[in-house]
């Protein structure tokens, strides 16, 4: 594992930046545990200051810090794409090497509700989610609604790969072994699809915050929660662009570029490493 | 040919089963609103003047018979199938008693072609430039193009649509940034109209192509030069096949298969995609009538809309889906 990574970080330009972009992104919202303010307060300092050396991202029209309050979003967001790709993996993984191991019936079925699930655009389904719970509507409950409809692009990946490993030797002396179905996928197919699991996972959690993002900055999700959705929202609430405090909207999207874009280096760089051609190409060998 | 149409037909069934469950996903989460069409409107009727409460009680029979609520749920949820087959799904509240049919077909024109012309340029342009990216590998443009795109890719169409119109809004205004178009044109299929709604497309449309194109470039380009190491471009390249040849008809044509799979599902997000950018841009399609619908507390509206963007999206896989074998002779129709 960690000769994997030495690996990538010297052979990789790509991973590099996009381990030390995600870094700054992660420490920054770990602020926030540091923070002296409560994010959900308002009025707490005078409004609408530019950066200064007191405030260092200025602050907004609700007279909060932009500094902490951005730690606090940018912790919520992280964790909500976090739980949402880990959620979605789980039955991404667990769909996938079943279908691709079993196999016949069981193949076809959950590949028929695969298509399926590709097929339902997801937004105006969370819009109508948002629409029944309303202000109920909170990040754990949003996350969960989303990996729900997050998985079928990698399910199929993940069964694509498991087609292959079926009919390698190891499985066949696995079966001989008198080793379970779940067993061989858990135990022997698991560590194969594992380098695919990381890289979806990096674009899932673009896809996901992306969504959040895109959902909040309408309103559509509870707009009390910190996130960085949720700053755009606030920021256009108040005409920030119009009124001059560029900084509560440049700031915030400045730093979600950074984390979408080092998530994407990221999962491209790992994609690259599965691919042996690619990664013997750039060792030079 | 008999082989085609099995396949046809077994997509055709799969599009169903997609229909099928995506409006009943839909029908059961918006059985859940807890806000009441009838109570919404007698709310608003008897804000105007005062009623005696027998006239209210009558108003709320009259109303609940009206939205079809005084029946169990496998009753109601039976009588939506049945009436969305002859396309009714009962009146809007935001344009109360306007069918919330007609308010989603007045929108669906809007999205649809802004959304296919997008997409299809999207498509486009971008496997265009990432095959030639591909072949030329040494080509500093291209390469140039790929680093913004890289770096373009990741951006949510939210910031994206947002600079549009503060570049074209504010700091350099040529363009129009709001409506579909200019109000001081009649509808018609007169020459200043349909010029008028091209102007109104060009910035929803280049907003949606420049977060677009980055996947299908890089796409197509990795694609690509998996492809021309292969060892038929090689043979091809000593016998003499002109470069633009090789390109266009043995190495694009051979990417383009799994580009158009990509096609199929990517959809759905350019979906939500059009959604966004309408929004920003007050564009008058299905995305400001869903957000205005959701404000309103238009269930009837809300359930329109996604039911006709369901059907959409698994329309426009299908039609992708039949031309996947026409293409490409190797996929035996299955």
């Amino acid at each position: 594992m960690f000769s994997v990574f030495r690996d990538l970080i010297r052979y990789n330009i790509e991973f590099t930046i996009g381990v030390v972009l995600v870094g700054v992104i992660v420490a920054f919202s770990l602020l926030s545990f540091a923070s002296p303010v409560d994010p959900t307060a308002i009025y707490t300092t005078i409004p609408d200051m530019p950066p200064s050396a007191e405030f260092w991202f200025g602050t907004n029209s609700r007279g909060q810090d932009l500094f902490w309050q951005l730690t606090f979003a940018f912790r919520n967001t992280l964790f909500f794409g976090l739980t949402v790709a880990v959620l979605s993996r789980i039955i991404s993984i667990t769909v996938g090497l079943t279908a691709g191991y079993l196999g016949g019936w069981t193949d076809r079925t959950l590949m028929f509700f695969n298509d399926i699930f590709v097929a339902i655009p997801i937004f105006p389904i969370l819009i109508l989610f948002y629409f029944v719970l309303r202000n109920n509507l909170d990040m754990m409950k949003l996350a969960l609604i989303m990996a729900c409809f997050g998985w079928p692009f990698d399910a199929r990946l993940i069964r694509s790969v498991a087609l292959g490993l079926k009919h390698r030797e190891f499985t066949r002396h696995a079966v001989f072994a008198g080793m379970s179905p779940a067993r061989i996928m858990y135990e022997e197919h698991l560590p194969y699809v594992m380098p695919i699991v990381f890289s979806t996972a990096m674009a899932n959690m673009i896809w996901s915050i992306g969504l959040e993002v895109t959902l909040a900055v309408l309103g559509f999700t509870n707009i009390n929660v910190p996130t960085v959705g949720t700053a755009l929202y606030w920021a256009n609430n108040h005409s920030a662009m119009v009124v001059g405090v560029w900084w509560w909207i440049v700031i915030p999207v400045v730093l979600i570029v950074m984390t979408f874009l080092g998530l994407f280096l990221l999962a491209v760089s790992m994609n690259e490493y599965i691919d042996p051609r690619s990664r013997l190409r750039r060792m030079g060998a | 040919m008999k082989d085609y149409l099995t396949f046809a037909l077994k997509r055709f069934l799969q599009l169903l089963a997609v229909v099928f469950t995506g409006i009943s996903v839909a029908f059961f989460v918006s059985y859940l609103s807890p806000i009441s069409p009838v109570e919404t409107i007698i709310g608003r009727v008897a804000g105007q003047s005062a009623y005696s409460p027998e006239a209210i009680e009558s108003l709320r029979q009259t109303l609940t018979e009206l939205f079809g609520l005084n029946v169990p749920l496998h009753e109601r949820y039976f009588n939506f199938l049945g009436r969305f087959l002859v396309g009714d799904l009962g009146p809007s509240l935001l344009a109360f008693p306007t069918p919330a049919m007609k308010l989603v077909m007045l929108a669906l024109p809007w999205t649809v072609g802004l959304l296919t012309m997008s997409t299809i340029l999207t498509w486009l342009i971008g496997n265009i430039l990432g095959g030639l990216a591909g072949y030329y590998q040494n080509s500093r443009l291209l390469k140039a193009f790929g680093v913004v795109a890289i770096g373009i890719q990741p951006i949510p169409y939210y910031i994206v649509a947002f600079l549009m119109v503060i570049i074209f809004g504010f700091l350099w205004p040529v363009l129009p940034i709001s409506g579909g178009f200019s109000m001081n044109v009649r509808p018609s299929w007169s020459p200043e109209f349909v010029v008028s709604i091209l102007r109104h497309a060009i910035l929803p449309a280049a907003s949606l192509v420049i977060v677009g194109l980055g996947t299908w470039f890089l796409g197509m380009r990795a694609l690509v030069s998996n492809i021309v190491t292969e060892d038929y471009v090689t043979y091809a390249e000593l016998a003499g096949v002109k470069r633009e040849r090789i390109v266009s008809s043995y190495v694009i044509r051979n990417a383009i298969v799994p580009q158009l799979t990509a096609l199929a599902m990517a959809l759905g997000g350019i979906f939500s995609g059009t959604i966004i950018t309408e929004q920003v841009f007050s564009y008058p399609g299905l995305g400001t009538l869903l957000v205005r619908a959701v404000n309103a507390g238009d269930s009837a509206v809300v359930l329109a809309v996604s039911c006709i963007a369901v059907i959409a999206v698994a329309t426009a896989i299908f039609l992708i889906d039949l031309l996947h074998p026409l293409l490409d002779p190797r996929i035996k129709a299955e």
